[in-house]
């Protein structure tokens, strides 16, 4: 990635006393833009934060982002709090409401919140500790330079005489700010909270039971609702038997909410309202809604597979990139040529909290309480939705339990604004699980029809994939395009990377590790194919092509940089990981083995060894995995960081191992967690995690572990059995050997 | 109909609809939001309480079922939340979203109070019918051993909700 884009946005500090005599701090940033043109639009790259200082010197920091359990409610305050310079004992996180003006973009998606905030979450730090400085420099006539600080104090070096921060502000909150290009930093060697292994902020509550969650939200008067939507996605209400709901026990209203056709608004439905949760869904199982006719309601798994087998024997649609002449080099004398056909399925994300918000809507105005990723895109939704003005809308961030991109869609948010419009009491909408996993914005299925070629020395010479998947014309499905400079482009001379799609009425979105976590699967395994076909090791393998001088691309039209793979980086931690699990210099028994993999996403580098064993009968365990991750120059928090990396694996893991959504009927087969199957703890393998520093700026840590998982399982499964998995997920393959 | 149990320590009673399971009650009607609702079915362990000392899925019994019952929730663990099992998890920092961790800990201590020095493999089998989405399993199989060490350090009896077990 090209740090300059991130250091060089102009940004600007604003200084405003408050209440109490404190002082607050805030930047204001122009959008990264384009620089992150290959992240999903939705996603405002426009970040802010600020701190409070009362004189009592308790260090009042707002998190800004919402928490999803990647740690970013504890992450960014640390970066401010390691420049300002106070104990970290003393610091109070608050979770920051909704609000674009004052604190810019409030996202949470695509590991972005590292890479955007490291500098200017500091320089904001930075900057309140040079005004603290000069306040108390002024108190004593002597100069800045005479003083320092630290744990939230100054001290004139010469005098010995001290102020703390506390009893500063007064006077600092009368000073100009800094510009905060020239601001300088602390050298990473003097870093007292960056780098070390601090808890969550909200862990205490957490074990304690303490309401955090947007399902724990109360409000006086409250009502409870579930809303019940066609299984095929998109279908209204013919009929239903309201007049026998409203007779149920504690049901107030019940009503059908005229949907759009839009995935990703409103949907039609029937609204039960009662006096407490467990009514409405009692009642809402003596419902009966007849659904009007749908053209998708004949779409299914199988035809998907049909259709995508007829497209991969027909000429692709669409040619994403193409160097050299692959038909010449499949052809050339002395290449061996590999040919398959790889597929992953849907999938839902899952997160364990069901999805809710709680509404009120009274004088033409919105109250919502939601756990979402991208809150303003759901104030825009409703506001679009039920045409109430944004500025009448007023959205409290929530803790989420667990989101995975699932919440990045506000689905739920618009339905609890609708039902809260049309009752005009709080109300609290909470989805039963079933509607879930029946309801979800899916990791969309893929179809990557390959054909490698390694010349006699064993060199990749020739790479072609006809990538078959969802959508219209040349337009994707959402998460469901393959990225034009997607490795292995640029490291193979001869490569063609072709597509076609198919229509779809399910919908798709961004899962964890969006792409990736399927691209990976089928990219990686089929490097193995290649290395054994090269008569190479895989690590061996991977690591000559890796070498590989890349092919530089011209400018992008748009005259903007994509963020490039860079193949050092990469070498860097496939070595590590190669050393760290002693790859083949350990002698495994029949039946164990070993498979090695990596990724790029997310701007981090990332390799895998997974060791497996698969008994005779085909069960399968894995028995342990090694994690090399280079994320650039800093680990800011390595107790976070590491969790992140348990989590992406083991998601990783339980993606492979047997997730899927099948759709038939225009609708979801499955229904909840006893057939979409999560990852349970005797599953869990010990994982060990490696960092490689490099000299680039910290990046994100939520995604890039993942991708590399599932086909250094597959590797290791066919290292342990011969069996080469080219379809997920891995439960329905025979793994006997003898 | 009127249900009374006994409720970290406490008599209550509530008016509720028979049928009404134990989870509901708890977190809509005496609002007590530490245990969690995640799949209504028994699957995922975020409703985890004790009954009777037993872990047992709160989505699962029936409010006319907890007449008489002595229920322990996460809330009733321990004053300050410094039982052993809570302290531990703020040690090694387990949580990443947090929202079945309430679960996970009813579960272990239920573990410890039985089997107060457990090998990984009485850990998998106790912890088997708790989901962690976010998959934070090899913290949680840590601060479960590490609990087991402090509590041995407390000199206490293992792991039992409401004794000093686990008090600093």
């Amino acid at each position: 990635m090209d740090t300059k884009q991130l250091v060089n946005r102009r940004q600007f500090l604003g200084v405003t006393a408050v209440a109490g005599g404190g002082i607050l701090l805030s930047t204001y940033l122009e959008p990264l833009g384009a620089a992150e043109a290959l992240a999903p639009k939705a996603i405002d790259f426009a970040p802010n934060a600020y701190i409070r200082i009362t004189p009592d010197g308790v260090v009042t920091i707002i998190a800004k982002n919402p928490e999803v359990g990647q740690g970013v409610k504890t992450m960014l305050p640390m970066l401010i709090a390691e420049e300002l310079d106070v104990d970290w004992k003393n610091v109070r996180v608050e979770q920051g409401d909704l609000d674009t003006d004052k604190y810019q973009a409030q996202t949470a998606g695509g590991s972005t919140a590292t890479p955007i905030n490291w500098l200017p979450m500091r320089r904001v730090g930075a900057a309140g500790r040079a005004m603290l400085v000069m306040a108390a420099a002024q108190t004593w006539s002597v100069p800045e330079s005479e003083c320092e600080t630290s744990l939230g104090t100054v001290t004139h070096r010469g005098s010995g005489r001290k102020l703390t921060y506390g009893e500063l502000t007064a006077k600092a909150a009368t000073l100009t700010a800094p510009a905060l290009e020239n601001i300088p930093l602390k050298d990473p060697k003097n870093f007292k909270i960056i780098g070390q292994r601090v808890p969550g902020v909200d862990n205490h509550s957490i074990v304690t039971g303490k309401p955090l969650f947007g399902i724990d939200v109360t409000l006086p008067g409250m009502l409870y609702a579930t809303f019940v939507k066609s299984p095929v996605f998109g279908a209204q209400v013919a009929s239903a038997n309201l007049d026998d709901i409203l007779k149920e026990p504690g049901v107030r209203r019940a009503f059908t909410v005229q949907g759009g056709s839009d995935l990703m608004g409103l949907l039609g439905g029937v609204a039960i309202v009662a006096d407490t949760w467990w009514a409405a869904v009692s009642a809402r199982k003596k419902l009966n809604v007849k659904w009007a006719d749908h053209p998708t309601s004949a779409q299914s798994s199988a035809s998907f597979e049909q259709q995508s087998l007829a497209l991969s024997k027909q000429a692709p649609q669409r040619s994403l990139r193409k160097d050299g002449d692959v038909d010449a080099a499949l052809k050339a004398p002395g290449v061996k040529v590999v040919s398959a056909a790889y597929y992953y399925p849907f999938i839902s994300h899952s997160p364990l909290e069901p999805q809710n918000a709680t509404a009120h809507f009274k004088d033409g105005k919105l109250e919502i309480w939601v756990p979402s990723q991208l809150p303003a895109n759901g104030r825009a939704l409703v506001s679009k939705t039920l045409g109430i003005p944004e500025k009448d809308i007023t959205i409290h961030l929530t803790r989420m339990g667990g989101g995975f991109g699932r919440r990045l869609y506000n689905d739920y948010m618009v339905e609890a604004a609708w039902i809260a419009k049309e009752i005009g009491v709080p109300v609290k909408l909470l989805w039963m699980r079933e509607d879930d996993v029946q309801h979800d914005f899916y990791r969309p299925a893929g179809w990557h029809y390959l054909t490698g070629a390694v010349d006699a020395q064993g060199k990749l010479l020739a790479w072609r994939n006809h990538f078959v998947s969802f959508g219209e014309g040349e337009r994707f499905a959402p998460s469901a395009a393959l990225g034009a400079g997607e490795f292995p482009a640029r490291f193979i001379p001869n490569l063609a990377i072709d597509a076609s799609v198919m229509p779809l009425g399910v919908p798709t979105g961004a899962l964890r590790a969006p792409g990736s976590n399927g691209i990976a699967f089928a990219t990686q395994t089929f490097i193995d194919e290649l290395a054994l076909a090269a008569g190479k090791d895989p690590a061996q393998f991977r690591l000559d092509l890796l070498s590989n001088a890349p092919i530089v691309d011209p400018p992008p039209a748009s005259g903007q940089q994509p963020i490039l793979f860079d193949g050092q980086r990469m070498r860097g931690v496939v070595e590590l990981v190669v050393e760290k699990s002693g790859w083949g210099k350990t002698q495994l028994p029949k039946g164990t083995g070993m498979g090695i993999a990596f990724h790029f996403s997310h701007r981090g580098y990332f390799a895998e060894v997974v060791q497996a064993t698969v008994s005779k009968a085909g069960i399968l365990k894995v028995d342990k995995v090694w994690v090399a991750g280079d994320v650039g120059s800093q680990i800011i928090n390595p107790s976070n960081a590491e969790n992140q990396v348990h989590g992406a694996v083991l998601d990783g893991m339980a993606e492979a191992l047997s997730q899927e959504i099948t759709i038939e009927g225009g609708r979801t087969t499955q229904t909840n967690f006893n057939n979409f199957r999560l990852l349970r703890m005797r599953q869990a393998p010990p994982i060990e995690v490696h960092w490689k520093l490099s000299d680039i700026a910290p990046t994100g840590i939520g995604e890039p572990a993942l991708p590399p998982l599932p086909p250094a399982l597959c590797g290791a499964i066919f290292a342990a059995t011969g069996k080469r998995i080219r379809s997920l997920p891995i439960s329905k393959h025979d793994l006997k050997w003898t | 109909m009127k249900v009374s149990f006994e409720l970290n320590g406490k008599a209550t009673s509530v008016d509720v609809v028979p049928d009404t399971p134990l989870l509901w009650v708890l977190r809509d009607v005496l609002d007590m939001k530490g245990t969690k609702y995640g799949c209504g079915v028994s699957q995922c362990g975020a409703c985890t309480v004790h009954v009777g000392g037993v872990a047992t899925r709160s989505c699962q019994v029936k409010a006319s079922d907890a007449q008489g019952a002595k229920i322990t929730t996460i809330e009733g663990l321990s004053p300050n939340g410094v039982h052993a099992v809570q302290r531990a998890w703020e040690e090694l920092d387990v949580p990443q979203c947090g929202y079945c961790q309430a679960g996970q800990i009813m579960s272990a201590v239920a573990l410890l109070a039985k089997t107060p020095k457990p090998t990984d493999a009485d850990i998998d089998a106790a912890m088997d019918r708790n989901i962690c989405r976010c998959a934070t399993y090899t913290r949680i199989r840590q601060a479960i051993h590490r609990a087991a060490a402090l509590t041995a350090a407390d000199g206490s009896p293992p792991g039992r909700a409401g004794s000093p077990a686990g008090l600093r």
